[in-house]
C-alpha cells in the first residue's frame, strides 16, 4: 500500500514506517511559539524542571499577537519571552518583524518535507510548502523544547482536488472559504488534508498559503500540498539546507476524497459567527460595515496587498469606516512600500499598522465597538474574537474587504477589477 | 504495529484510567456543538496574564455571562461535537480546570484542545451526549470511563484514550509526565 505525505514525513522522522492510526514519537525539525502561547510554554518547561532546550537552533519565539504591547501586563510577558530566549540562545522575532507564520517561512525554518510544530493553531499554513506543520498547545511545545521530539497520532488523509480556472474577482481566499463551507468546521478533524489540482498549481505561493491557513478551520491537523518550482524558488536564497520535498504515492490510501470545480465560483464571505457559515457575497451585499481589516496570517502577504491596493486605487475609504492594514512581515511591508502599495493605502484613508497580527485576536489595534460589523481577511469570526462580543465579523478576500471599505457596506469586488 | 482508533470512533470497552480511582459527582452544564476556544476563554482576557484563577472567572463568558456564578466545584461541562475548536490556547482547558470543572464530556473534541486538556490533567471524555440535559446530575467513574446519569438513570461508556494519553493523564498532566520521564519512549 502506498503512503500519503503525512505518513512519509512522520515515518522519516520517527525512524521507520508510519501508517495512519499509529502513534509515533518523531524528531522535530522546528518549533515556534508566539506571545499568546510562549509564556505558558516557558512556565511548563520550568515545571518539567527543564534546564536546557535540547536544540536551541530549532526554536523560535515571535512577538506578534499584541505587538507593540498595549498593556503593562503584556509587556511583562514579552519581557519573560526575551529573557528566556536570551538565556537559552533561541531565536526571538521581536515586535514589528511580522506574523510568526510568515517569519517561519521567510527565515527558511519551515521547509518542504520537514516536521514543524507551532504553539498556534494556524501553524498548518506551512502545509502549502509541503511541511508537515501542526498546531499544538504550550505544554506540548515545552515537551518538544525539552526533548526535541513529540508524540503524534499519524493522521488519516482526505484528498481535496480543486480544478477550473478562477473567474474574475475570485481568489484563493474565496476557494478556501468555499472549502470550509463545504467540508464544515469539524469535517476534517484529526485528519490531514492533501490539497492539489490545477487550480492550486496555478496559484502563487501566497494564495496557496491562504488555502492551507484555513485547514484548521475544518479541524484538520495539517493542510498539505506538494512542492513545485514556485516553492523551491521561494527557498532558494533562504536556506542552505537541501530541499527534499515529499509526494504522495499513487496508491496512497485516502479516507475521503473531495473534488471542487471553481470555474463558476463567485466571491465568498463567511457570516458571523462561524467560519463555515459561507455564502456568496451577492447574498449579503449592502450590510453596513464600520471596520475593515486587511492582513493577518491568512491574507497579509504581497499578493494580498497588491490585490487590495488595486481596488482601493479606485476610490476612498467611505466616511465612518476604519480600514486597518497590517502587512504580514517587514519583508512584505518593504516590498509593498517599494511598489507604491503602501502609498495607495494611506491615500485611500487606511491606517497602516506595523507588521503583526493587528486586531485579529482582539488585543489591540482596532477593537470594534458595540453593534458594529467588521469585514476582515482573517480566518476566524467567532463572537468576541476581535475583542468585543457585541460586534459581528465577516470574513472575505482582500478584494472584497477593500471594495466593502470603499462603499461602507459589504460589496462585490468584481465591479472594481 | 498497533492501530489506535480515534476516541470517538471506537466502541470497545473502555480501558482503565490508571492511577485514578475517583468517582466524581456533579451537575451537567449543557452547551451545544462547536464551542470554540474563544468562547471557552476569550482572547481579550487570556493575552495579558498567566494567572489561571483570574481567567477562570471568565470561562464561557461570551456564551453565558453567568456561567461561573452557577458553576460548583466538581460540575461537568457537557457539549456536542467539536468542543474546543479554534485556537491552540492552552488557557482554555487550564481556565476550565481552575474554574473547578471536573471534566468535559463531549460528542467529539477538536484535536489541539483534546491534547491540551489531557496535557493539563483535565479529563476529556468522549461519548454520545445527546441525552444529557442541563442540570442532570452525573456520576463519572474516571477509572472505568463510565458516565452515569443519576437524574435519568442511564449509563454510558466513554471511548478509551490511547495509552500515551492515559499515561499523561494518570501522571496529572504533561508537565508531571515530562518531569518524571524527560521524554517520550515509543508506544
Amino acid at each position: 500500500m502506498g503512503k500519503t505525505i503525512s505518513e512519509k514525513i512522520l515515518g522519516a522522522h520517527s525512524g521507520g514506517d508510519a501508517t495512519a492510526g499509529e502513534i509515533v514519537v518523531a524528531e522535530l525539525d522546528y518549533m515556534m511559539a508566539q506571545d499568546g502561547t510562549a509564556p505558558i510554554a516557558i512556565r511548563s518547561f520550568e515545571g518539567m524542571e527543564g534546564e536546557k532546550v535540547a536544540r536551541p537552533d530549532r526554536v523560535s519565539f515571535c512577538i506578534d499577537h499584541s505587538a507593540p504591547s498595549p498593556l503593562r501586563a503584556v509587556s511583562q510577558l514579552h519581557a519573560l519571552m526575551r529573557e528566556f530566549a536570551g538565556k537559552q540562545g533561541i531565536e526571538l522575532c521581536d515586535v514589528g518583524e511580522g506574523v510568526c507564520h510568515q517569519l517561519m517561512l521567510e527565515k527558511g525554518h519551515a521547509l518542504p518535507g520537514s516536521l514543524v510544530i507551532g504553539a498556534d493553531s494556524h501553524t498548518c499554513t506551512y502545509g502549502a510548502v509541503n511541511t508537515f506543520a501542526t498546531g499544538v498547545g504550550s505544554t506540548d511545545l515545552a515537551a518538544g523544547m525539552l526533548s526535541g521530539s513529540l508524540w503524534f497520532r499519524v493522521p488519516e488523509t482526505m484528498k481535496v482536488t480543486v480544478t477550473g480556472k478562477l473567474p474574475k474577482g475570485v481568489f484563493a481566499k474565496d476557494v478556501a472559504l468555499m472549502m470550509v463551507g463545504q467540508i464544515t468546521a469539524d469535517g476534517a478533524t484529526y485528519r490531514t488534508l492533501e490539497i492539489g489540482g490545477e487550480t492550486i498549481e496555478g496559484l502563487g505561493l501566497d494564495g496557496r498559503l491562504t488555502v492551507s491557513n484555513l485547514a484548521v478551520e475544518m479541524g484538520a491537523k495539517a493542510g498539505l500540498m506538494e512542492a513545485d518550482d514556485k516553492v523551491i524558488d521561494f527557498f532558494k536564497h533562504r536556506t542552505g539546507v537541501k530541499i527534499e520535498a515529499v509526494s504522495a504515492d499513487r496508491d496512497a490510501r485516502y479516507v475521503e476524497e473531495f473534488e471542487f470545480n471553481v470555474a463558476g465560483l463567485v466571491p465568498q464571505v463567511a457570516l458571523p459567527h462561524r467560519v463555515d457559515n459561507v455564502r456568496a457575497v451577492e447574498e449579503v451585499e449592502g450590510a453596513p460595515i464600520a471596520e475593515g481589516l486587511i492582513g493577518t496570517c491568512t491574507n497579509g502577504r504581497l499578493e494580498d496587498l497588491r490585490l487590495a491596493a488595486a481596488v482601493l486605487e479606485r476610490g476612498k475609504v467611505a466616511a465612518g469606516v476604519r480600514l486597518i492594514v497590517a502587512p504580514s512581515s517587514r519583508e512584505v511591508m518593504l516590498n509593498a512600500l517599494r511598489e507604491g502599495i503602501i502609498e495607495v493605502f494611506i491615500e485611500s484613508g487606511a491606517s497602516v499598522m506595523n507588521p503583526g497580527c493587528a486586531s485579529c485576536v482582539g488585543t489591540h489595534q482596532g477593537v470594534p465597538g458595540d453593534g458594529e460589523n467588521v469585514i476582515s481577511t482573517a480566518n476566524r469570526n467567532f463572537k468576541g474574537r476581535m475583542g468585543n462580543p457585541e460586534a459581528s465579523i465577516y470574513l472575505a478576500s482582500p478584494a472584497t474587504v477593500a471594495a466593502s471599505c470603499l462603499e461602507g457596506k459589504i460589496a462585490d469586488p468584481r465591479r472594481y477589477l | 504495529m498497533t492501530w489506535y482508533p480515534l476516541p470517538w470512533e471506537d466502541k470497545q470497552k473502555p480501558e482503565t484510567l490508571k492511577g485514578s480511582t475517583m468517582i466524581i459527582k456533579g451537575k451537567a452544564h449543557r452547551f451545544g456543538d462547536d464551542v470554540n476556544t474563544d468562547y471557552i476563554i476569550s482572547g481579550r482576557h487570556k493575552f495579558k496574564t498567566l494567572d489561571m484563577d483570574e481567567l477562570a472567572c471568565h470561562v464561557m463568558e461570551d456564551l453565558d455571562p453567568h456561567f461561573c456564578e452557577r458553576l460548583q466545584k466538581g460540575d461537568f461541562i457537557v457539549a456536542g461535537r467539536n468542543f474546543g475548536c479554534g485556537s491552540s490556547r492552552e488557557q482554555a482547558p487550564l481556565a476550565v480546570k481552575h474554574a473547578g470543572v471536573a471534566g468535559v464530556i463531549a460528542g467529539s473534541f477538536a484535536r489541539i484542545y483534546f491534547r491540551n486538556s489531557i496535557n493539563s490533567g483535565l479529563p476529556a471524555l468522549v461519548c454520545d451526549t445527546s441525552e444529557i440535559e442541563d442540570g442532570d446530575v452525573l456520576e463519572v467513574d474516571l477509572e472505568k470511563g463510565l458516565i452515569r446519569n443519576v437524574s435519568k438513570g442511564t449509563e454510558t461508556a466513554s471511548s478509551p484514550l490511547p495509552p500515551v494519553m492515559l499515561e499523561i493523564l494518570s501522571e496529572g498532566g504533561l508537565v508531571e509526565y515530562m518531569k518524571k520521564h524527560g521524554g517520550f519512549s515509543s508506544f
